[in-house]
């Protein structure tokens, strides 16, 4: 089998901090794959380094099987990165900056795909606007067309969604959806769960610079055994019921079940108490309710 | 320019699927890192090329109204004539070394060099371009200081190869050490003090306004570690065949200079120092 990109044992330190305990991870050819884990994680120390910008002090790190320090050309030819940090070049238009973005990777008359990759992020009409004037979510376009000027297999987007709103979201996610379809592999970072959830097959997650879960998206909700009981009714619940519950901030009532058959356990004591039910759903548990317990079973600090 | 193709209903990517771009496909970023870096000075030439060229202008109608008939350095050349090559040179060195670290720190501040770090550049590549567009911007501030005194002045033109080897030298020597200054630098006071307590002190004193034999015999023994001394004499030779010391001894020290610099930057670069740390 042949790796995207291969991480193994990959450390890296600023100063005391331990950004990076020994990630090993590794991204099938085609995958749309999320990396996900809060602020401070390693995420973008881990991109950093798969990006060559920054330089692991142990371990390796492979693109399309090219190491990105002894192989860094071939590596980065490889690899389409769109940093997190809302970044441009005050100098140049959007056309003509990705031109230059074209050129950089040594491709000249790809005006084409340019217009192309402009089309698709609706950019066409600030082809020739000074990037300097365009908004933050333009901004945004303007990066991701720069990532994609040369076509890369592998495809990385940092919280490419951070701050923008939903139009671009919608666009963006079909664009990429298809560029994944047609064949790239995708990895992404994001803290909404819920585009990682619909978007991504597989799922690493990252605390303290270690990977602590890492499995198929399906897999990773099926992990969360049980459901939730969302339930609101006319008076109060009795006291010993309402304890194990969360009360939102609609008078609802939120109860977490280990298994359906303690949906009945609920039930009983609220008919008992002759309580009128005004609504009721049973939920399965979603993406972020699997992180919040991995995040909160996986320990602090993982191997300094 | 192109307008937007016509798009077909499922238009295809055509990159075929999970193929990577294998050794025969790798062109290189140079051409283009080097076009970007002399667009970006163009595309702001009233504050790059213009204004130096008036700077000079003015420190030539300034030191001649002054010196002109009071100070004879070369037997038949006028004050005003000397200080040409001088005020050419000075403006070479000092808008060759502002090109490259202010390209850099800029970038670096605004984090916009992850567009430059991101692609396939070896550091080769990236020195050379970065290099080869502040010798751009260098000799075109100098031509134009040039042009514009000789409605003054003109100096006669008696060895013009070892003139234009000395600018391209000089110019090449000052962008690497600009581009040290921009890798180095975290923010614009760093540019603005290795410029004001490095590069302008040591323009000045180098002999651009006066020959060093007019200096007291310390000041004349000091001038000579100062590596400008020898680009703007090695310069000036160019232009009167007349210099302090031997054009020859210039260039070693100004080659020798520019080898010993290139080569520690591109040490510097290759380890990705402040770039990619």
């Amino acid at each position: 089998m042949k790796y995207a990109i291969q991480a193994s044992e990959v450390k890296k330190r600023f100063g005391t901090l331990q950004a990076l305990g020994g990630v090993d991870l590794a991204v099938e050819e085609g995958e749309f794959f999320g990396l996900l884990g809060p602020n401070g994680a390693g995420k973008t120390t881990l991109i950093s380094i798969i990006a060559g910008l920054t330089r692991a002090d142990a371990g390796s790190v492979r693109v399309m099987g090219y190491d990105v320090v002894a192989d860094y050309r071939l590596a980065r030819r490889n690899l389409g990165v769109v940093p997190q940090e809302l970044v441009f070049d005050p100098f140049f238009t959007v056309r003509e900056t990705l031109r230059i973005q074209s050129g950089y990777f040594g491709l000249r008359g790809n005006d084409k795909w340019i217009d192309e990759v402009m089309e698709h992020l609706d950019l066409t009409d600030k082809a020739d606007v000074n990037t300097r004037a365009l908004s933050g979510g333009m901004k945004r376009r303007v990066l991701v067309a720069q990532a994609l000027v040369h076509k890369p297999p592998v495809i990385v987007l940092d919280e490419p969604t951070a701050g923008v709103d939903v139009e671009l979201r919608q666009t963006l996610w079909q664009f990429i959806a298809r560029l994944n379809r047609a064949g790239h592999t995708i990895v992404l970072t994001t803290h909404y769960l819920e585009e990682a959830e619909s978007l991504c097959n597989r799922i690493a997650m990252l605390k303290g610079g270690a990977v602590v879960a890492l499995d198929k998206t399906a897999d990773l909700l099926k992990r969360h055994a049980g459901a939730f009981l969302r339930l609101k009714v006319r008076g109060e619940l009795p006291a010993d019921l309402a304890a194990r519950a969360i009360r939102d901030a609609g008078g609802a009532y939120r109860f977490q079940l280990a298994n359906y058959d303690e949906v009945e356990a609920v039930l009983a004591p609220v008919r008992a108490a002759g309580l009128h039910i005004e609504e009721l759903q049973v939920q399965t548990p979603d993406l972020e309710d699997v992180f919040v317990q991995v995040m909160a079973d996986a320990p602090r600090q993982v191997r300094a | 320019m192109s307008g937007p193709v016509d798009q077909p209903a499922a238009p295809p990517v055509e990159r075929p699927v999970g193929r990577p771009v294998a050794t025969a496909e790798l062109h290189s970023g140079f051409r283009t890192l080097l076009y970007k870096e002399m667009l970006r000075f163009w595309k702001v030439s009233a504050q790059t090329v213009t204004a130096p060229v008036l700077t000079a202008l003015l420190y030539l109608l300034i030191f001649s109204h002054v010196l002109e008939g009071r100070v004879q350095v070369y037997d038949g050349v006028g004050y005003t004539a000397f200080l040409i090559p001088g005020l050419v040179m000075m403006s070479v060195l000092q808008n060759a070394f502002a090109n490259s670290s202010s390209s850099l720190i800029q970038s670096k501040v605004t984090g916009n060099l992850v567009f430059v770090l991101l692609p396939p550049i070896s550091h080769l590549e990236f020195f050379g371009a970065y290099v080869i567009a502040a010798v751009v911007r260098g000799l075109t501030v100098g031509l134009g200081v040039l042009v514009v005194t000789m409605l003054f002045a003109v100096p006669p033109l008696k060895a013009p190869l070892w003139a234009l080897l000395f600018a391209v030298l000089g110019s090449g020597l000052m962008g690497a050490v600009g581009l040290f200054a921009g890798i180095w630098a975290e923010k614009f006071d760093h540019i603005a003090a290795f410029q004001n307590f490095f590069i302008l002190p040591a323009t000045f004193l180098s002999g651009v306004f006066y020959s060093i034999h007019s200096l007291p015999p310390f000041w004349q023994a000091t001038s000579r570690f100062n590596p400008f001394f020898y680009m703007i004499d090695g310069f000036r030779y160019g232009f009167f065949g007349v210099s302090d010391v031997s054009p020859w001894l210039s260039f070693v020290v100004v080659g020798g200079s520019f080898a010993a610099i290139s080569l520690a930057i591109i040490g510097l670069l290759k380890r990705g120092y402040k770039l990619r740390h």
